[in-house]
């Protein structure tokens, strides 16, 4: 069974981004760049289940500048045996994306595509269930547990409210919440391995898709700030603040 | 052309969230339409209620088994089945809106606007990108809108005065991709955490999931939500539906209570939006303390069960 995943590379999670004078989006110069947390927690399920023996090919996918190379580069560290690179500078949006990963799954014909639930970036939580439709195939979203066998994905699912289990049959799209496993730490003997695994790299035009977007950004700001607070020195004092300044309670 | 609000439910009960959705939809364009899709008598209840409020000109019934559990496949079907004359489609930005919204609109070709905190005119909205720490303004450029809408950023108009007519819509079969197997949804009396008006929420600095039900009373008194940060649901002091931040709940409420949470900027995108915000940590240094109105700096296992007593 073949399983894809794509990785994108995005604004390091610790970062604090700022907003750039300009208004025309966010300063990510000379800022660290690391792997979307979901995707890393996408592949580290994809190299589980080749441990285990449901998976017997993993390709990373990553979309973007050339620089993504370092993303699939750890993914390879992580587990994937190979990677695609669709290098284009434009600004991608999640539905070009899910057209360029469209068109790879048609060349590849995988079983699974297990992607992150959301990038940290642009939060958009789209690119999965936007291939999804694509493909005619069914998704389970924000899974926190995942059984492969038969033909069949059993997925529980983080909903509002709690957890549910869902049954899809395969090909089928499987993206990751939080608590569907802890990533592994890269180690360096693996980061050395990764770098001769094969990287292929390609371009939009040669998968017949135009990723120009649809949403056009008129400017980015920054959020409204909360005044400053003040410390209270007691219990007392905070319940006081509460009934009679905040009017709360 | 009208705007199409996809009404959440539990086939008995409307969430709430949907009358969220129904009031960005009003911004847009006051001729909204809302399709309750799912199945079995408690419908025709449900899209009375949305019928009667604000804003609501006509709701669409759509009832199978085949919607009865929310699958994405077969209710983005169902979505798609009615699309045609609805220049935008909202959905609020719950977890089965998010799962579902994707679906149709790239099967429209169109692009999505997830999460809207504000309507600019009918093609151009603010949403929150990088964790809610810049927002930005985006226009649309495609035939259909489809959206996602924060919740907390729209208040729920009135729930009467409106004379919407209810009409019944064809419903779709059941698509064989799918299976719904189970659910397992806590039960509790307390207010659902995304529209509460308070919230207690306890992070890392709880210790245990034992400790943490030294937030029960408190919350109790207050008639609030529990809450807890990402570090306290991946600890197993609080289950996962209770996180609130950046790719958990985003809550709004009247009072927010942060107990024990430091205040990493993934959770605070998820509720510095509240009213009021109230800290207790024991360390001054807390990061919670640059968005809270009221710090305290105190042990919280004496200064929790004292803010109960005292309240």
């Amino acid at each position: 069974m073949k399983v894809l995943v794509p990785v994108k590379r995005v604004v390091d999670y610790n970062v604090k981004v700022r907003v750039k004078s300009d208004q025309t989006g966010v300063d990510i110069a000379n800022v660290k760049m690391s792997m979307n947390p979901f995707d890393e927690i996408a592949i580290e399920e994809a190299t589980r289940l080749k441990e285990k023996g449901v998976a017997t090919e993993l390709i990373a996918i990553s979309c973007g500048p050339i620089a993504c190379q370092e993303t699939l580069r750890t993914a390879m560290a992580i587990g994937a045996d190979r990677s695609i690179l669709v290098q284009t500078d434009v600004e991608l949006q999640p539905l070009a994306v899910a057209k360029l990963l469209k068109s790879i799954a048609e060349k590849e014909t995988p079983d699974l595509i297990i992607l992150g639930k959301q990038a940290i970036d642009d939060d958009a939580n789209q690119t999965g269930q936007m291939l999804a439709a694509l493909l005619g195939w069914p998704q389970a979203t924000f899974a926190s547990k995942v059984d492969v066998a038969d033909g069949f994905a059993v997925v529980t699912r983080e909903v509002d409210g709690g957890l549910e289990t869902i049954k899809i049959k395969l090909p089928a799209i499987i993206t990751t919440d939080l608590r569907l496993n802890e990533p592994r730490y890269v180690t360096l003997p693996n980061i050395m391995k990764a770098k001769k695994k094969q990287l292929d790299i390609v371009t939009p035009e040669s998968l017949g898709v135009d990723p120009a977007p649809r949403l056009s950004t008129l400017k980015v700001t920054d959020p409204p700030a909360r005044s400053a607070g003040i410390k209270v020195p007691d219990v007392a004092a905070l319940v006081d603040k509460l009934k009679n300044e905040a009017k709360v309670v | 052309m009208s705007i199409l609000v996809i009404a959440e439910h539990d086939n008995a009960h409307v969430k709430s969230a949907t009358f969220n959705a129904i009031a960005a939809a009003v911004r847009i364009n006051p001729d909204v339409h809302v399709l309750v899709a799912g199945a079995g008598a408690g419908l025709a209840g449900m899209a009375a209620q949305i019928a009667a409020s604000e804003g609501v000109k006509k709701v669409l019934l759509a009832d199978s088994p085949a919607l009865a559990d929310g699958l994405a496949e077969n209710l983005a079907q169902q979505v798609l089945h009615v699309a045609a004359g609805h220049s935008h489609i909202l959905f609020p930005s719950t977890a089965s809106g998010k799962n579902v919204a994707p679906r149709v609109a790239a099967t429209l070709d169109v692009a999505q606007i997830s999460d809207i905190i504000s309507v600019e005119d009918a093609d151009t909205f603010q949403r929150p990108i990088y964790a809610g720490n810049a927002i930005a303004t985006v226009k649309s450029s495609d035939a259909v809108k489809v959206i996602t809408v924060r919740t907390t950023a729209f208040d729920a108009l009135s729930n009467q005065g409106g004379s919407g007519v209810v009409e019944s819509v064809t419903a779709v079969t059941a698509s064989d991709l799918s299976n719904f197997i189970s659910r397992e949804l806590a039960t509790s009396d307390r207010p659902e955490l995304a529209g509460a008006r308070m919230v207690v929420s306890g992070g890392r600095g709880m210790g245990s999931a034992e400790n943490f039900k030294v937030l029960h009373p408190l919350a109790d008194k207050l008639g609030a939500a529990l809450g807890a940060s990402r570090a306290a649901v991946d600890a197993g002091y609080a289950p996962n539906d209770w996180q609130v931040g950046q790719t958990g709940k985003i809550v709004a409420p009247q009072l927010y209570i942060a107990v024990g949470i430091s205040g990493a900027i993934q959770h605070l995108a998820g509720m510095k939006d509240s009213k009021v915000i109230v800290a207790v940590n024991k360390d001054a240094e807390a990061p919670i303390f640059g968005v809270a109105d009221y710090g305290l700096v105190a042990d919280l296992f004496e200064a929790v069960p004292e803010i109960t007593k005292q309240l």
